[in-house]
């Protein structure tokens, strides 16, 4: 069934401007990329959750996120080839994907999502937040690139809440490693004023971010905010935090979804607008790479709204109050930022803020998407799905994929269980 | 009683030990010691010294190997994750760890990790308590962090019952576990030297027991096995040397070590128990022992895959500790599913093919009933080895 959504694609014109926007923002950026060996412009890979994005723009180095070039390799179907290769240089099958497709793409020649070749690192950033083979993949890079690596631990939020200790922790080794390493690879000397203001930027985006998210609650949801939340957290999970450009786009997008809201809409899907939303989930897990227009039909073929997930938290928990230059000390802040990213929270934590989620956006029920390579996210799932319906009184579904391996996605299974969950659902009501 | 009594009598209770995954030994020692705690660790480095400094038994919580049957513990996790947290959870949900007073959860993995947190969910009621053993080793950064956690754990020991901090006791307990890891160091250096006289099974086991008992009794019995072991009946045999890698937290079930070594091997180096021997030397005497202590992690931890590696690369460590082995070979045992030993493969593998030294390698869970692929496969590498000098 399909009568929630208006079939006929959007004509081009109508594609929304934020979205433009952010095509060419991104597209600006892998140019400086590919340019950087002319310019001279100092590169630095890194990973998404805990980044430093505005410090690396203090010192004009450009982020390469590989997480998201895995990602993006797997929308253009490219992550199998990657991984064959990688599993053909001796790469485990049961390891992480993410790594196995960034290794793969690195030995066909580093070639990024718009066509350009990507630089080699001058730095690596090891953030180590929220995800152990984070540290292993960097150690594989280290191998691969010989450059300079600068290795930021972050503590666990095992308890819940940022402890002073931890904080200075950060703070240490942000003096005392990460800083000396960015003066090093860029010859330029850290400038306190420029990291305020860059993170000044961040807050006024993180604003005008938490509200578009917040506009989930409205009944029918303008926005879904797993699939479509994929894009609007773009910009702000990579290389835009703190520049004029990220402040511009989410300003943008506030006004589209303000404008979505006025006028009762429902969000914008692939395959035109939601018009009758039937029900509302919070979902747990990140997404399917490979087939993710695929997946996202599933639910809403049905009429589905995903009105808050977990997913969209991994590069910051901006709704739960967290912003950038929120402290006097900018390092402070970056530590903050570090500790509160939604890996990095412990299970009963991570439990507590699904529970907040589903009774704030008054959802229907839950959905965990458990990825097959991502232990991070993954270990603990079964427990804490438990653990929700217990307290929520309201039934979950759990469904397994992967992140950008192509074998572990089963369109007909993933689409039976969702169905029958709803269907579910709908008899429960 | 005769030397080939006494080993035998030692490794029988070292047997006894191994399948004691319902911690009768540890029932018995707080039995033996009424209100003193038990604190159950995972794998795969604990500071066991401020455990016992507070009085208390740390207890090496290793999985139920090929001894517990799953139902409970599947139910947590998906097919995707190792299996040591699967027979975690089932032993605590029966009952079997309701003898211990709290729990501490290294930073091993995302998994152990996690397990942390499922352990919160599950059993709120107990201590249990995430360590976050620093990744930055320098003492300015990771130094200062590690001391305060480390304080912090001691607190919270005596706060559950323990002991209160204090530094002499802690330095008695540093010499008794630098006593330990010298007495566990001498049985490794008999496997360099005789690993007839010690096979890779018996020395696991008699490491393993460690996880259970009084420290000073395992260092006794370690010795008395060392002591008597020269008297053994055995005789050496043309077999080739092994160096084992990958097997640091999740352990392999003894079939699977006895099937290398019947496969035509000696394995006479491994990081199998890696958490009793992850500090290298003696922490030593010092009037600040804590700090010592954190000075030791810093400075003389173990090559392992859980640790971030700094400066040099973990290939030619393992190359060097192939020579230092004296190994012809080297075999990947690493647990299904472990991301931190089967990421580090490619690279080792790669520095091992450059030095020259052979390498095969296979996965397993603690629970492997099925010995034949792998006997196979190890009987083929010692053979080619043999004939040909080289696989």
């Amino acid at each position: 069934m399909a009568e929630a959504v208006t079939k006929a694609p959007p004509p081009a014109a109508q594609k929304d401007s934020s979205m433009e926007r952010q095509k060419q923002m991104i597209a600006g950026h892998f140019r400086s990329l590919s340019l950087a060996p002319q310019t001279g412009q100092r590169v630095a890979y890194t990973f998404v959750p805990g980044n430093l994005t505005e410090l690396m723009h203090a010192f004009d180095v450009l982020p390469v996120y590989p997480e998201i070039n895995a990602l993006q390799s797997a929308m253009r179907q490219l992550s199998a080839g990657y991984i064959r290769e990688a599993e053909r240089l001796g790469h485990n099958e049961d390891v992480c994907t993410y790594v196995k497709c960034d290794i793969g793409m690195l030995t066909k020649g580093n070639v990024g999502p718009t066509g350009e070749v990507l630089p080699p690192p001058n730095l690596l950033l090891l953030s180590y937040t929220g995800c152990f083979t984070f540290m292993k993949w960097f150690e594989l890079l280290k191998h691969e690139y010989g450059c300079e690596v600068a290795m930021l631990h972050v503590p666990y939020l095992a308890d819940g809440q940022p402890t002073a200790e931890a904080r200075r922790y950060i703070v240490d080794q942000l003096k005392a490693e990460v800083i000396p390493k960015l003066e090093k690879v860029t010859g330029k000397k850290y400038d306190e004023g420029r990291l305020q203001t860059l993170l000044a930027r961040s807050r006024e985006a993180e604003d005008n971010l938490v509200w578009v998210l917040d506009s989930a609650k409205a009944r029918p949801s303008p926005i879904d905010a797993y699939f479509g939340a994929v894009y609007y957290v773009g910009p702000i999970f990579s290389a835009f935090r703190g520049t004029e450009d990220a402040v511009a786009y989410y300003r943008e997008l506030r006004a589209e979804v303000e404008d979505r809201v006025l006028k009762g809409l429902g969000p914008v899907t692939p395959d035109g607008t939601l018009t009758r939303e039937k029900h509302r989930l919070v979902v747990e897990g990140p997404p399917n790479w490979t087939h993710f227009r695929d997946f996202w039909r599933i639910f809403h073929d049905e009429g589905a709204v995903i009105v808050a997930s977990t997913y969209a938290k991994v590069g910051g928990l901006y709704d739960q109050g967290f912003r950038h230059g929120q402290t006097d000390d900018p390092l402070e802040s970056l530590a903050d930022y570090c500790l509160g990213c939604y890996t990095n929270l412990s299970l009963p934590s991570r439990v507590d803020l699904l529970e907040k989620y589903v009774r704030d956006f008054k959802a229907d029920g839950f959905v965990f998407n458990s990825i097959k390579s991502c232990n991070s996210f993954s270990a603990g799932q079964l427990v804490m799905l438990r653990q929700l319906e217990q307290r929520t009184g309201l039934p979950g579904a759990f469904i397994e994929s992967d992140l950008v391996d192509p074998r572990y996605y089963g369109h007909a299974n993933i689409k039976n269980r969702i169905e029958s969950y709803l269907q579910m659902l709908e008899q429960r009501r | 009683m005769s030397t080939g009594s006494t080993t035998a009598a030692l490794l029988e209770r070292c047997e006894r030990l191994y399948a004691d995954t319902a911690l009768d030994a540890v029932r018995a020692w707080k039995g033996a010691h009424p209100g003193r705690l038990a604190i159950g660790h995972l794998p795969v480095y604990a500071p066991r010294e401020l455990i016992h400094s507070a009085g208390a038994l740390p207890v090496a919580l290793q999985g139920g190997g090929d001894q517990v049957d799953i139902v409970k513990g599947d139910a947590c996790f998906q097919s995707y994750i190792c299996h040591l947290p699967r027979s975690t959870v089932e032993l605590g949900l029966t009952g079997d760890f309701d003898l211990l007073d709290g729990f501490v959860f290294p930073s091993t993995c995302d998994v152990i990790r996690n397990l942390s947190g499922i352990w919160k969910l599950l059993f709120p009621k107990k201590y249990s308590r995430f360590l976050d053993l620093p990744q930055a080793f320098e003492a300015s950064t990771g130094g200062r962090f590690y001391l305060h956690d480390l304080e912090q754990l001691a607190k919270e020991l005596h706060g559950l019952g323990g002991l209160a901090p204090d530094d002499g006791r802690l330095q008695a307990s540093i010499a008794l576990y630098d006593d330990n890891r010298r007495a566990i160091e001498t049985l490794y250096a008999l496997r360099r030297e005789a690993p007839w006289l010690c096979s890779i099974d018996e020395a696991f086991l008699l490491v393993r027991a460690g996880g259970l008992l009084d420290v000073q009794e395992h260092t006794a019995l370690l010795r008395s096995f060392v002591d008597a072991a020269g008297a053994r009946p055995k005789k050496r045999e043309d077999r080739i040397r092994l160096l084992l890698i990958g097997a640091f937290c999740e352990q392999p079930p003894l079939g699977v070590l006895r099937t290398l070594e019947r496969s035509g091997a000696y394995v006479v180096d491994d990081d199998l128990n890696l958490g009793a021997r992850w500090l290298l030397g003696d922490v030593g005497p010092s009037q600040r022992p804590l700090e010592a202590l954190v000075r030791a992690y810093l400075e003389q931890s173990t090559w392992a895959s859980t640790r971030f590696e700094h400066d040099e690369p973990r290939g030619a460590q393992l190359v060097k500790r192939v020579k230092r082995a004296g190994a012809d070979g080297v075999v990947f045992a690493a647990p299904s599913f472990c991301d931190p030993a089967l990421l580090d493969q490619p690279p080792l593998q790669k520095a091992l093919t450059e030095a020259g030294v052979p390498f095969f390698s296979f996965k397993y869970a603690e629970n492997t009933g099925q010995f034949q692929g792998i006997r196979e496969q190890a009987g083929t590498f010692s053979d080619s080895l043999k004939l040909w000098g080289a696989a």
